[in-house]
């Protein structure tokens, strides 16, 4: 992985002490409380309902072990011994001290990691593939590009104070993994006739109050152009985004309101004039490259014997296999998922043990390598198939080897009521009590691939509206409510869900979620996933069944 | 008046004038919608003239008169507000304007810095008492990822 030269680490040195001496002068009184905001914000500090909330940048979702056993350590010394993964890839911890965190900074600092952009109306963390380099659909390895933009973005002078928030995600493979197309600026890896891999630019896509899926604005950009056409798009974003009303300033709005012509037209425009003096030059994407060259695989390791055995011999290791493990462009190897939806778990949360357990199992599996992913689990990308058994032994131990990846318990979920300001209703509970309802493994694995997301109020921090199932939680009168929609999808068919209907009470919700799986195993034919079945016999008969 | 401008501090030595008052002798900022209004009779003006923006002003639409121009003030409404930034880079980089590019307003000390990556020269604070504060924030970075305009 990309590993920092001297002006990488000088800068985010710098970074720590300027927010240090903010801090400072805050605490003094002489900054403002929304001077101080805007400040704090761009270095990953919320305040919540309990407490300030630190987000800490997972650079596109790449973390080494080193950094793991940082959080681990952080998340003892400042917070309560526990992190939670966002579905941007990055990192929270929700209990730390204002006064704390230019020391949690400098922490963060000494492992190479920062929390710059993670919040505020500015460029954040760009995200893609957590399989990216290992998958077995990549056109290429999109992370050199990932890399290139954080640089670009780090500390951008002139887009520091967008009209709202700004996130980029980049793709490099056929299936699309990282909901590009739900991103201010989605960028896919692809090839043109002549064979040359170049980007397809989408703009003004996302979700929040107003989902919206993002346009094409060009089918095919050259790669040493890439940093001029994201700086066209930002700054025709930065003169004409609406700042009049926050719920209308984003990009996507001023792509609906202007239409896709003319914010083209604008973008094509400004591009012509500052293309030629920002090349990404070859020499420069190369060296980047290097950064992300793959390990040292044992390619001439014969397929292994005992991993064939071990599954026919164990049933359950068999399953988390089939559901937890995919597929690895090298095939003595799998990626593995940790995942983070055990049943007695919020969503997302992993303790400060399982951090340093994991950076242990990172080192002896993995390379010492871990990723995020935009589902809110972990995932170890080379692991050996000799030693996926023992390594399925390690995790089950740290309950971190339920075999849920892409099922209905593998909820994308927000802290809800109990922990953030904006809520309106709480969503972990709910995610507890619907794991249980469908604790049957069989039941579970009988249903399949199906992506539940819910978030507790309508800014949408956990995608509902591209959710299989999207889980909204409503106020009525000071009550919780939750509206349901089906049919979402944020993958290369992203959809936008449709309402089944009028909000259902709290003590209802969970039986719904039943009714409508019920349907679905009513209706299905062949291997039709969830998704499928909605979509091709419509919400009806799931409203019927649930009103 | 003091205000910062090449990285010292030193005293403002320009009138802004409001548009309802008169016209002065000396240096004069005016704002641009005065400028197009009066821009004829103020060819024989005693004295350097500038202009200030606001942020839903369009730098193109002043290109043709920055050569009469000695000063550009970027007036902030509010310090959120991210416009002035692309303006200063504009006027920089694509219009050549090689005068004193000024922010005024509701601008924060912590903002210099960037302001002076994107071709800010001169700052002038509410609040003079913080111009030491905003001087030493142009010596937080000895690094940067981007290019930067001056």
């Amino acid at each position: 992985m990309y590993q920092y030269t001297e002006t990488d680490q000088t800068l985010i040195d710098e970074r720590v002490n300027q927010y240090k001496k903010q801090t400072e002068r805050y605490l003094q009184g002489k900054i403002g409380e929304d001077e101080f905001r805007a400040l704090r914000l761009m270095n990953g500090l919320y305040i919540q309902t309990h407490a300030p909330m630190l987000r800490v940048a997972g650079p596109y979702g790449l973390i080494s072990s080193k950094q793991l056993r940082m959080l681990a350590h952080i998340s003892r010394k400042y917070d309560k011994c526990y992190a939670h993964i966002t579905t941007r890839q990055n990192i929270q911890f929700n209990w730390p001290e204002l006064e704390n965190v230019p020391d949690i900074l400098a922490d963060l600092a000494s492992v190479q990691m920062h929390a710059i952009q993670t919040s505020g109306n500015c460029l954040r963390n760009t995200t893609t593939d957590p399989l990216a380099g290992v998958c077995t659909d990549e056109i290429e390895d999109p992370r050199p590009y990932c890399e290139i933009i954080r640089q670009w973005t780090i500390l951008h002078p002139e887009f520091a104070y967008l009209p709202r928030k700004f996130k980029i995600a980049v793709s490099g493979s056929e299936q699309d993994r990282a909901a590009t197309q739900l991103h201010d600026i989605g960028l896919y890896l692809v090839k043109n006739e002549m064979g040359e891999t170049g980007f397809k630019i989408l703009v003004g896509g996302g979700l929040g109050r107003t989902p919206i899926i993002g346009k094409v604005i060009r089918p095919f950009l050259e790669k040493q152009h890439l940093l001029s056409y994201l700086e066209a798009i930002l700054r025709v974003y930065n003169l004409k985004g609406r700042r009049d009303n926050k719920y209308k300033s984003r990009i996507k709005i001023l792509v609906r309101e202007s239409g896709i012509e003319q914010m083209s037209k604008w973008v094509e425009t400004e591009w012509l004039q500052i293309k030629d003096g920002m090349e990404v030059s070859e020499d420069r994407i190369s060296n980047m490259q290097a950064e992300f060259k793959p390990p040292w695989y044992e390619t001439l390791a014969k397929q292994d014997a005992s991993f064939e055995s071990s599954k026919i011999e164990n049933s359950a290791f068999n399953t988390w296999i089939n559901l937890n493990t995919v597929a690895h462009k090298i095939s003595a190897y799998r990626a593995v998922y940790v995942s983070l939806k055990a049943p007695n778990s919020p969503p997302g949360d992993i303790t400060d043990k399982q951090l340093d357990a994991v950076a242990e199992l990172a080192d002896q599996y993995s390379f010492g390598e871990i990723r995020t992913t935009h589902r809110q689990n972990l995932v170890l990308a080379d692991v050996k198939q000799a030693e996926l058994f023992a390594l399925w032994q390690k995790l089950d131990k740290l309950s971190l080897a339920t075999p849920n990846i892409g099922t209905a318990t593998d909820m994308i979920c927000c802290p809800g009521l109990d922990f953030c300001t904006l809520a309106n209703a709480g969503s972990i509970g709910i995610a507890k009590e619907i794991n249980e309802a469908l604790d049957d493994i069989d039941y579970l694995h009988d249903i399949g691939e199906l992506k539940i997301n819910m978030s507790g109020c309508m800014n949408g921090c956990a995608h509902q509206s591209v959710g299989h199932i999207g889980i909204l939680g409503v106020d009525k009168k000071g009550v919780e409510w939750y509206q349901v929609t089906l049919g979402g999808s944020s993958e290369n068919d992203a959809a936008l869900g449709k309402r089944l209907g009028p909000a259902v009470a709290k003590n209802k919700i969970t039986q719904t979620i039943e009714t409508i799986l019920d349907v679905y195993i009513k209706q299905r034919q062949d291997n039709e996933i969830f998704l499928d079945t909605v979509n091709r016999i419509g919400v009806s008969p799931f409203k019927e069944a649930v009103y | 008046m003091k205000i910062i401008k090449d990285k010292k501090i030193i005293e403002d030595n320009w009138s802004h004038i409001t548009d309802d008052d008169a016209i002065s002798l000396g240096n004069i900022t005016i704002s641009l919608s005065r400028w197009n209004d009066e821009k004829s009779s103020l060819g024989s003006h005693a004295g350097k003239i500038g202009i200030r923006l606001a942020p839903s002003d369009i730098i193109e639409d002043i290109s043709d008169d920055l050569n009469k121009i000695h000063l550009i003030g970027l007036e902030f409404p509010a310090f959120t507000d991210g416009r002035l930034f692309s303006h200063a880079r504009l006027l920089r980089s694509r219009y050549d304007f090689k005068d004193e590019i000024r922010a005024m307003g509701n601008f924060m000390p912590d903002q210099v810095f960037y302001l002076s990556r994107v071709g800010v020269n001169a700052f002038q604070l509410n609040n003079s008492d913080e111009l030491e504060a905003a001087l030493s924030t142009m010596n937080d970075f000895t690094v940067q990822y981007q290019t930067s305009t001056s």
